[in-house]
């Protein structure tokens, strides 16, 4: 599995709550039977008009946002479908960690199996990190997955929490399906009581 | 030795823990697989590149539900991309070596509408499937959920799933409902009040004297829309409705196995004394038809409300989120929901396409007509379900209204498959998504039960069903 271990980047803010995986890539995207190349489709509707030409403002097609790997969301990111094509989405453009209040389950489940990090803050924090690039468009954050740590350039510096397992497996690429059938013996015993 | 009281959930989870290190996730094993064409293809394509089977191909089941077209089978597919995807899921399930109800099959369908009416969903199971509506099997006391792709390559490779637990949420539902008032109405109203993201975290446990007095089919409507409040799972404890509902059924236990089966679904209710990280109540006895008029299944009101006023939130992001969802639906505050015009309605879905879903929209349906301005598509939720409305006669009273009654699947749910509303048309849906384009590019939907929406199809406009029944 691809590893994640640390970044440094600008911020792209998307401040809407309850992002749904249907804008995140929209349903008719999803029939193809490759995970690569989703990323033109990255929120499609919001990002070109019905003629495919591209929507100016969306913030994914502002100049100063290419190449930015972080992605500042409104609260309960990725609501809705289970669809993994979500996290194909956002990585395949580039963004390798979001940042909300609260994520969905599945999508956060999804995303951690796609080296694509969730950040979760309190309200507190998320409020003035929108100021933050808000004032300075250009911040650039600082993330350190084996501390949990968010710095910004202000030298604050704000842990997150992330399941032990997760951690480890980012970190260090741990393979879950393999971790899995490392229980072998143990999967056989169950079947067989 | 006395055990602790425990939950429904509790049961089913504990003793489904194959293992637990410390400091890691459970491995815990899987009963039933479901699989379909979307969700599917990049999982077969990671069991080839590491030379892994299946583990239990019996346990897993397939079928082709999302992409597949309603219109008969006779005319080909027009859209190659979907037309590959369901070949390359017939030759994954042929690969390895799993049961496909491929298009002819007579019992293809949703996949949460076949697995229960196969017998294959059962109590005190543990069901997974690359689908957030897995939800729906929690009906039958299972634990039932949605995975990611990755999970469906753990599941089909290991037959187990790596997870932490999930609190519990009771949600007690009192009281008897009205009439014109259905499990869907429960539902909308639930969601509506907890918010979208609610139950994140959690897996609902519906009790009640209103869920006990729902069929299994009502209660699957219910649990199928738990995943838009944000639990992953939403269940029902086992009763004699329940074991009603599977005696007789394919995949159900026969004979002395049915009563042992039955003698050991009865230990699933939680017991007297356990405890739930939350609970709520609502009173179904004052609920009214609802229907939502944003673009979030949590944006819900009953029919005979006004829409609400974006100012009346003190928190500006939750005047913004409002301002966008009715800026997108071209509806303004204050005004009625009541009598909007209204271009399709839909009646069908893993929500509301079974056959007693059917059933109320055909009693609303006949010796009426559509409304001029209104194309209206019913999809049964599975092949078995068009066989049955058809035997009792229910496409003829759908026709003769002037509604189209076409062949099985997801259809204008998620409108993959060419049956969609045209931007800025707006729909009545008894489907489980009003987001932004879900119905299509530039829809707009308003989510409601199928009495509300043959109601609407009828008026040509949204329509308060306790009027004409």
């Amino acid at each position: 599995m691809a590893k994640f271990t640390h970044l440094k980047s600008r911020v792209i803010v998307l401040p809407n709550r309850n992002v749904d995986t249907d804008q995140i890539i929209p349903a008719r995207f999803l029939k193809v039977t490759d995970k690569n190349g989703l990323g033109d489709a990255l929120f499609s509707d919001w990002r070109y008009n019905s003629d495919g030409s591209v929507k100016p403002d969306f913030v994914l097609n502002q100049q100063q946002n290419q190449g930015a790997k972080i992605l500042l969301a409104g609260d309960n990111f990725g609501c809705g479908s289970s669809r993994e094509h979500a996290p194909w989405a956002l990585t395949a453009w580039g963004i390798s960690a979001v940042i909300s209040t609260s994520f969905a389950d599945i999508f956060r489940n999804n995303s951690l199996k796609n080296a694509l990090l969730p950040i979760v803050v309190t309200t507190d924090i998320h409020q003035s990190l929108f100021e933050l690039v808000k004032q300075s468009p250009d911040t650039e954050l600082s993330i350190n997955l084996a501390s949990q740590t968010l710095t910004i350039p202000t030298d604050t510096t704000v842990t997150f929490p992330i399941d032990n397992f997760a951690k480890k497996c980012l970190l260090t690429g741990v393979d879950q399906l393999g971790y899995i059938l490392s229980h072998e013996s143990l999967i056989e015993a169950y079947e067989s009581t | 030795m006395q055990s602790n009281p425990l939950t429904l959930f509790e049961k089913i989870w504990y003793s489904h823990i194959v293992t637990q290190e410390p400091k890691s996730p459970a491995v815990i094993y899987i009963d039933l697989h479901l699989v379909h064409e979307v969700t599917s293809p990049q999982a077969f394509t990671g069991l080839r590149e590491r030379g892994l089977k299946v583990r239990r191909p019996q346990l897993t089941l397939a079928t082709m539900d999302h992409s597949i077209p309603t219109t008969p089978l006779s005319i080909p597919m027009a859209d190659t991309q979907a037309a590959a995807q369901l070949q390359q899921l017939a030759e994954n399930c042929e690969e390895f070596d799993i049961g496909l109800y491929g298009m002819e099959s007579p019992m293809r369908g949703i996949v949460h509408v076949i697995g229960p009416e196969l017998g294959r969903t059962q109590p005190g199971m543990t069901i997974v499937c690359g689908d957030s509506h897995t939800s729906t099997h929690g009906a039958f006391g299972a634990l039932a959920f949605g995975i990611g792709t990755s999970e469906v390559e753990h599941v089909l490779a290991s037959q187990c799933l790596l997870q932490h637990k999930p609190k519990t949420f009771q949600v007690n539902v009192s009281g008897k409902l009205g009439i014109g008032v259905s499990a869907k109405d429960i539902i909308l109203a639930l969601i509506a009040k907890i918010g979208i993201g609610g139950g994140t975290g959690h897996v609902f446990e519906y009790t009640g004297e209103a869920i006990r007095g729902l069929t299994m089919e009502e209660r699957m409507t219910i649990c199928n829309m738990s995943i838009e409040g944000g639990a992953r799972a939403g269940m029902v404890a086992p009763d004699e409705t329940t074991f009603e509902y599977l005696a007789g059924r394919e995949h159900s236990p026969k004979g002395i196995e049915w009563d042992k089966a039955v003698e050991s679904w009865k230990k699933l209710p939680t017991d007297g004394e356990a405890i739930y990280d939350q609970s709520i109540t609502l009173d179904a006895s004052s609920l009214e038809p609802m229907i939502t008029f944003g673009t979030n299944p949590g944006m819900g009101l009953q029919i005979t409300d006004p829409i609400p006023n974006p100012n009346q939130y003190d928190d500006l992001d939750k005047q913004h989120n409002l301002e966008d969802a009715l800026k997108y639906m071209e509806l303004q505050p204050g005004q009625p929901l009541l009598g909007h015009p209204v271009d399709v309605v839909f009646i069908g879905s893993c929500t509301n396409g079974r056959i007693s879903d059917l059933r109320l929209a055909a009693k609303i349906l006949e010796g009426r007509r559509i409304a001029e301005n209104i194309r209206m598509l019913i999809v049964p939720g599975s092949q078995s379900v068009k066989i049955q409305a058809e035997s009792e006669g229910l496409n003829k009273v759908f026709t003769d209204a002037g509604a189209e009654w076409r062949e099985a699947g997801c259809s204008m749910c998620i409108a993959m498959n060419g049956d969609q509303v045209e931007p800025g048309q707006y729909a009545v849906s008894t489907s489980n998504r009003n987001f932004e384009g879900r119905q299509g590019k530039g829809a707009r939907t308003f989510l409601a039960s199928p009495l509300t929406a043959a109601a609407t199809a009828v008026a040509g406009a949204i329509s308060d069903v306790r009027e004409i029944i």
